[in-house]
């Protein structure tokens, strides 16, 4: 077996496959997963997980110095019935199992929230109707944990917005019972002013489907950790991911699917646009397919498009295979500049040029939005590509 | 009745660091109504002209005119240009993702007529002149292009150039590539609009078999970045017989 080898990476895309006899996702991180703050040293910001962040910008998130004001954000919770919504203390039962803290910020969160929100789907409910989670900014700096379990073969659509300032570190833990489906699609629609940072974990039960549709457009600073694990075989898990980085954004997106488990799948698709001075994207995609899951199959795409000069991607697909049993194993990258050719295409058919780059855009996220497969998400989703487009021109 | 005028045309493109003179000075006027065809070998400067007209960014005027009746051309943007009446068929169309044929076409129409067409009629419009150029319905759900081969390519910028209906189409071999039963289809769609009496075709081409289809009225002999001879249709058959060489001798490495 060839020895594993992480991909030293350059500022565009880079990409490697690795075949690995232990799990070097976990052993490159500057410090095991733990609940406790105190386990991770402050980051200095070239450790592996942090080299693409600029710590400066935390505000204090990372080193200690940032402390909950209190106002921090508002978060209200809209249920149909079969949901069951509380609001419980640090040591409710049902916190943290879907996943550990891999880094200082997510356990500055864990060790710091107040209470969190439990939001509970009885077992077979069907839901007619998405949960609604707002979480609005009210200029201050907080803490926070969202649980959000589904009972056995119970199916649900959960859709968490993210507005207004706010300096706010928060995980959620998504549990799926066995079979159950569950469709998450969380917004990121801030003020340019506001940094999030947080870890997304999913455990996903037998024969369960998680489907996760991270969409990230505002925020001075944003940094997500959506990963999944499986708890029993069967289970299938959709990521997928769209961003429209701006001038002086930083939007940073780290993916990981852990194949732990036999016969699962996974697929993963973020496409993201920049446009501006300093818009920053980052994308880490690891896949470990563990050597007990046999029969996995899993892909991983990340596509950027970089209308500007001026805007950095940093795209870092990583797939490491443990085991030769399995039935597909994929994953791509590209950073495209938007291509005077089409424009000129367009153009010379009368179309405007401010038009003709917006069909270009909408175009490139056409076929993601389309997989989303909720209409209304997807209407609003249109729409603000537009909104974001406009402001460019 | 609409005119375009070429006057004098000096053009260059940036290449290595260097500035290369493409067109040296190409005068030709073509009226609605009027089919000229120029013919010239490879690398003569043909598409480069057709482009310069379109408004590509990669090409320089250094010097001289062109307009549209009376208009400055070169003072508009491409897709000013689009919408005064003129229409490039492209040698390489490109293929754009994630849109349409069917949406490509009806924003391209609204730009270009000034008002998006009455939906009903529109829907018609498109499928009658698709079968008239034997495309599958299909096509207008695909993306613009994508993984169109090099004949569904071409039709489909002649549909394009039906629907749009232009003052002034230049066709940048749009022969090229395809088979005699495309040709013929293709050709029939340009005479569909010739025959209106309402355009004035510029047809690039490097053969003389399109114009077995496409009748023109003048032919032009371009030859290192000019227009080397001018001439009735007989002119191609001379061209059909004893090629370039006489108009590409010495002038190759000026
Ligand atoms: N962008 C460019 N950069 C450098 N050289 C160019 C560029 N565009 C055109 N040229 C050169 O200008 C000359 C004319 O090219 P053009 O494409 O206009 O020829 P053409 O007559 O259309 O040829 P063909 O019959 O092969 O289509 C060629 O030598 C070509 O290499
Ligand atoms: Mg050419």
């Amino acid at each position: 077996m060839a020895e594993a080898q992480i991909s030293p990476v350059g500022s565009t895309t880079a990409g490697s496959i690795a075949v690995a006899a232990e799990s070097t996702v976990a052993t490159r991180m500057s410090a095991p997963p733990s609940f406790d703050v105190a386990d991770f040293p402050v980051p200095h910001g070239r450790e592996e997980e942090w080299r693409f962040t600029p710590l400066e910008r935390l505000r204090g998130l990372h080193d200690g110095t940032a402390v909950a004001t209190g106002d921090g954000v508002k978060v209200v919770v809209e249920a149909p019935s079969g949901v069951t919504v509380e609001t419980v203390g640090r040591d409710d039962a049902r916190i943290g199992k879907a996943g550990t803290p891999v880094d200082r910020v997510a356990a500055q969160a864990y060790s710091s929230f107040q209470h969190a929100s439990v939001v509970t789907v009885a077992k077979e409910a069907v839901l007619s109707e998405p949960v609604r989670i707002t979480v609005h900014g009210e200029g201050g700096v907080a803490y926070g944990h969202q649980v959000i379990e589904l009972g056995a073969f119970a199916e649900a659509v959960v859709v968490i917005d993210h507005t207004g300032d706010a300096v706010l570190a928060a995980n959620v833990d998504y549990v799926l019972g066995d079979g159950a489906k569950l469709t998450v699609v969380s917004v990121q629609d801030w003020d340019d002013t506001a940094v999030h940072v947080g870890q997304h974990n999913a455990l996903v039960g037998r024969d369960a489907s998680f489907k996760s549709i991270i969409v990230t457009f505002g925020g001075d600073l944003v940094r997500l950790h959506p990963r999944v694990a499986y708890a029993a075989p069967g289970g299938e898990a959709e990521l997928f991911g769209l961003y429209f980085t701006d001038k002086g954004q930083h939007q940073e997106h780290r993916l990981l699917v852990d194949h732990n488990t036999p016969h699962c799948k996974s697929n993963a698709v973020y496409k993201g646009a920049l446009q501006g001075d300093g818009a920053h994207a980052v994308w880490i995609g690891d896949v470990l397919i563990q050597a007990a899951a046999e029969g996995t199959d899993t892909y991983e795409m990340n596509r950027n498009l970089v209308l500007t000069d001026g805007a950095r991607v940093d795209s870092v697909p990583n797939l490491e295979i443990e085991t030769g049993e399995i039935v597909g194993a994929g994953h791509a990258s590209a950073t495209g500049r938007f291509d005077d050719e089409q424009l000129f295409y367009l153009q010379s058919r009368g179309i405007p040029a401010e038009e003709a780059r917006r069909l270009v855009v909408r175009g490139f996220f056409a076929e993601l939005v389309q997989q989303i497969g909720l209409p209304d998400v997807e209407a609003r989703l249109l729409d603000k590509i537009e909104t974001e487009l406009k402001a460019s021109v | 009745m609409a005119t375009l005028e070429i006057r004098d045309l000096h053009v260059s493109v940036e290449a290595d660091n260097a500035t290369k003179e493409i067109l040296k000075g190409v005068d030709l006027t073509v009226k609605q109504g009027e089919t000229h065809a120029i013919m010239g070998p490879n690398g003569s400067g043909k598409s480069t002209l057709a482009y310069s007209l379109a408004g590509h960014p990669k090409y320089t005027i250094t010097s001289g005119t062109v307009t549209l009746d009376g208009e400055d051309v070169l003072e508009m943007s491409v897709d000013e240009r689009a919408r005064a009446g003129l229409f490039l068929a492209m040698q390489y169309p490109v293929e754009i993702p994630g849109v349409s044929v069917s949406n490509f076409l009806r924003t391209s129409a609204t730009a270009v007529r000034g008002e998006a067409p009455k939906l009903r009629t529109w829907v018609k419009e498109v499928k009658e002149t698709m079968a008239q150029l034997q495309m599958d319905p299909a096509f207008a759900e695909r993306n613009v292009n994508e993984g169109f081969s090099g004949g569904e390519k071409k039709r489909h910028e002649i549909l394009q150039l039906e629907l749009l209906k232009p003052k002034i189409a230049i066709l940048d071999e749009t022969d090229s590539g395809l088979d005699v039963d495309a040709l013929k289809t293709v050709s029939e769609g340009v005479n569909r609009v010739r025959e209106t009496g309402e355009v004035g075709t510029l047809l690039i081409t490097h053969y003389t078999r399109i114009l077995k289809y496409i009748k023109p009225d003048y032919v032009h002999v371009f030859a290192n970045g000019r227009i080397a001879a001018s001439g009735g249709a007989e002119l191609a058959d001379q061209l059909e017989n004893e090629g370039y060489e006489a108009y590409t001798k010495g002038g190759a490495s000026a």
